[in-house]
């Protein structure tokens, strides 16, 4: 078994002065896909901004490690030039900004930090068309102001852009699935699935089933009240489906 | 939130690079204000006795005036009597060449990223350069009048072409029409003329460098534009002072002219030392600007990024005289620390089917304040007269504030109103997403002004565009696309 990626221990943490999660246990290797699922107001958004250094989120109690170092230390920033990448549930619009040129920025903050060379304009060029054309996004979505006057399909395809273009070790999906119609869907999972590899692992964050019969996952933990109440293999998935999160909720006790 | 706030507050107090000063020797009239220091600028200006007497009629005026105390700004008093009116660097005989000019000062604009020099001159950029109260220098002249086009220093326009100067002087901001105004029209030492004749496109961009440089001076230069029938001609203007304690006065006044299908761009980044932390010293920047369109569809567009001075109160204005005229102004004022900026402009629609827009971008930072003042008067006559007006506050931080007074007066049923107005507070939550895409704080806070400033931004000269984005804190390095 391949050493952890991230390994997360009795986790407790607060959004406005209430706590949330109230303690996680999570190790994720690499090659691994998790999904997280858990009926709204469970902690899954929560555990996403812990995770990428949200400052809103304050982490109470517990460790977060990644690559063997304290992730919770790390400002938002490095953490994401070290590899970690959130796909956001709702992807904020920054008028004026190009999403090309964002996104070259984004490349070369994480390349200089890692003692790569910057990109230039073409060679950045080429590598996002490829990627482009993956995820059916056009020059003309790519000169428009970031997120501006996007449809919700369109924003959720640039998240999963990006994610293809930074090529994270870690990349940690909230919700990517909501609000996206069976072809959205398709393209999105198409996206991720690209970038499966052994060496890369996922926290998909769902709602809903219907996402993992695109993205297979290794693993299926189900989050509610903020903690994990039952973890399992990808038919865990299928199980909630039929009997809903009731069935875990009672099933535990709680 | 730690990392943001450092940001913000790094952005609110940035230095200013262009803080020093210059070793002169200076010729100096001594501080006050009375009859005989204005006989004294006429006489050194070597003027003819109307402009003295154009000069003393605008000193008397200038005494009656009160000061003008309906915007937001807060001063103490200045104290007219401590002021030097006319400092200029001891050159023996004036220069007949920038050779003959003193070394030191050529060093100034080098330093100032203004290289006047031959060989190392700004291609396709005319450059007058004001230092204190004289013009030491204007490159490109000679190039220039083989298209017949005028570009000198406003003493020189005196001389050369008295006829134009007083035709047109005053003819849009008369003497007496603000305190400050007024007190321009009494002392004003330099500035620039620019004069493009009939069906002249001006080859290249014209500009002016003001930079004060002696204590205790005021600096009241004055320009005038003059765009014959069918030409077109692209003004730029910078600015740079010392960092000191005490308050500087700069009170400009420009006019522009544009006649019948002419074309004026004029465009302004305007970085005089704008203070410290705490509010001390700074330029106090009392400026009128205004355009008359005079001519059938002539079109003059305003353009200014305005980061420096402790105090900014100006409002570049457009008459629209003519029928069909345009008149533009795309405006981005920047106030951090304790920077005040109260600025906007004010369209003055005479003819018929005139049109103008107006976008105005304010971003407050630290303890700023910022307001936009516009006027959109729309007269008897103006049928089927259009505004279009769009003013956008940013806030960086909890201390600072943005205000919005629009004006409108409408006298014709014809005419088009529209005026659109938003305040945002750059997010957290762009932020958070802009540093989880591994982007440092300090480079996503440039990235959000900057796009917010976009619309104004790309309205400036190449040249200028990049300044400007530089001086807005930003490291944009070329942008794809």
């Amino acid at each position: 078994m391949s050493p952890p990626l991230l390994e997360i221990e009795d986790l407790h943490a607060s959004a406005g002065g209430e706590e949330i999660l109230h303690g996680i246990d999570l190790v994720v290797r690499a090659g691994e896909v998790h999904a997280v699922m858990g009926p709204n107001g469970s902690g899954k958004s929560t555990l996403a901004g812990v995770l990428a250094g949200k400052p809103s989120v304050e982490v109470t109690r517990g460790k977060v490690s990644y690559l063997g170092r304290n992730l919770l230390e790390l400002a938002p920033e490095e953490r994401a030039r070290e590899g970690i990448f959130l796909a956001f549930q709702y992807p904020v619009e920054i008028p004026g900004v190009s999403n090309m040129y964002f996104l070259k920025a984004a490349l070369n903050a994480g390349r200089k930090h890692r003692g790569q060379e910057e990109l230039d304009a073409i060679d950045f060029l080429a590598l996002v068309r490829e990627k482009m054309k993956l995820m059916q996004i056009d020059d003309k979505m790519m000169n428009r102001s970031i997120n501006e006057g996007f449809s919700g399909g369109e924003k959720k395809r640039n998240e999963v852009l990006q994610m293809t273009v930074l090529e994270p070790r870690l990349a940690i999906l909230d919700e990517t699935d909501s609000g996206l119609d069976i072809d959205a869907l398709r393209i999105v999972s198409d996206g991720v699935n690209a970038l499966r590899s052994p060496a890369r692992a996922m926290i998909v964050i769902t709602h809903y089933q219907r996402l993992l019969d695109y993205i297979v996952p290794d693993f299926v933990h189900v989050l509610a009240g903020g903690r994990i109440l039952k973890s399992g293999g990808k038919e865990l998935a299928l199980e909630l489906e039929e009997k809903g999160y009731a069935w875990i909720e009672g099933g535990a006790g709680r | 939130m730690a990392g943001s706030a450092e940001t913000l507050e790094h952005l609110a107090n940035r230095e200013y690079e262009w803080g020093f000063v210059t070793d002169i020797e200076a010729d100096q009239a001594p501080p006050g204000l009375n009859e005989d220091i204005i006989r004294l600028i006429s006489t050194k200006k070597n003027e003819p006795a109307w402009l003295l007497e154009w000069r003393l009629r605008a000193y008397r005026r200038w005494l009656e005036m009160p000061e003008p105390d309906w915007s937001t700004v807060q001063h103490l008093p200045i104290d007219y009597q401590n002021i030097v009116y006319y400092s200029a660097p001891k050159q023996g005989k004036q220069p007949k060449s920038l050779d003959e000019v003193d070394p030191e000062l050529l060093r100034t604009y080098e330093k100032l990223g203004i290289p006047l020099l031959e060989q190392k001159r700004l291609a396709g950029v005319a450059v007058d350069a004001v230092f204190d109260s004289v013009s030491v220098a204007t490159t490109f002249k000679h190039e220039l009048e083989k298209h017949g086009i005028l570009f000198s220093s406003f003493s020189e326009a005196v001389q050369k072409h008295p006829d134009l100067v007083r035709r047109y002087l005053g003819s849009v901001v008369p003497y007496s029409d603000n305190k400050h105004a007024c007190l321009n029209s009494a002392v004003f030492t330099d500035g620039s003329f620019v004069y493009v004749p009939k069906g002249v496109r001006c080859p290249m961009e014209l500009s002016t460098y003001f930079r004060i440089n002696a204590e205790n001076t005021g600096q009241f230069e004055r320009t005038l534009i003059i765009a014959d029938e069918q030409s077109y001609v692209s003004y730029l203007e910078g600015c740079t002072a010392p960092k000191r304690d005490e308050n500087q006065l700069h009170a400009a006044v420009v006019e522009l002219v544009a006649l019948d299908d002419a074309e004026i761009k004029y465009s302004t980044v305007q970085n005089w030392y704008p203070g410290d932390a705490e509010g001390r010293g700074g330029i106090y920047n009392f400026v009128t600007k205004r355009g008359k369109c005079l001519g059938k569809r002539s079109k003059i567009s305003w353009t200014q990024v305005e980061t420096g001075s402790a105090i900014t109160w100006k409002y570049p204005s457009c008459i629209l005289q003519g029928d069909d005229s345009i008149g533009e102004f795309y405006s981005v004022a920047l106030t951090a620390n304790r920077q005040q900026a109260d600025t906007g402009t004010k369209m003055i629609h005479l003819g018929k089917r005139t049109r103008s827009t107006i976008v105005s971008k304010g971003i407050s930072a630290g303890r700023g304040v910022n307001a936009y003042r516009g006027l959109v008067k729309i007269g008897p006559r103006a049928d089927g007269a259009r505004n279009y007006s769009q003013c956008d506050s940013l806030l960086l931080g909890d201390k600072c504030a943005a205000h919005t007074f629009p004006y409108l007066e409408v006298k014709n049923p014809t005419a088009t109103v529209e005026h659109e107005a938003t305040t945002s507070r750059i997010g957290e939550d762009q932020l958070f997403f802009c540093q989880q895409r591994g982007i440092s704080p300090e480079d996503a806070v440039s990235m959000i002004v900057n796009g917010f400033c976009k619309q104004v931004l790309r309205k400036l000269p190449m040249e200028f565009a990049v300044e400007a984005q530089k001086l807005l804190g930003l490291s944009l390095e070329g942008s794809v696309g």
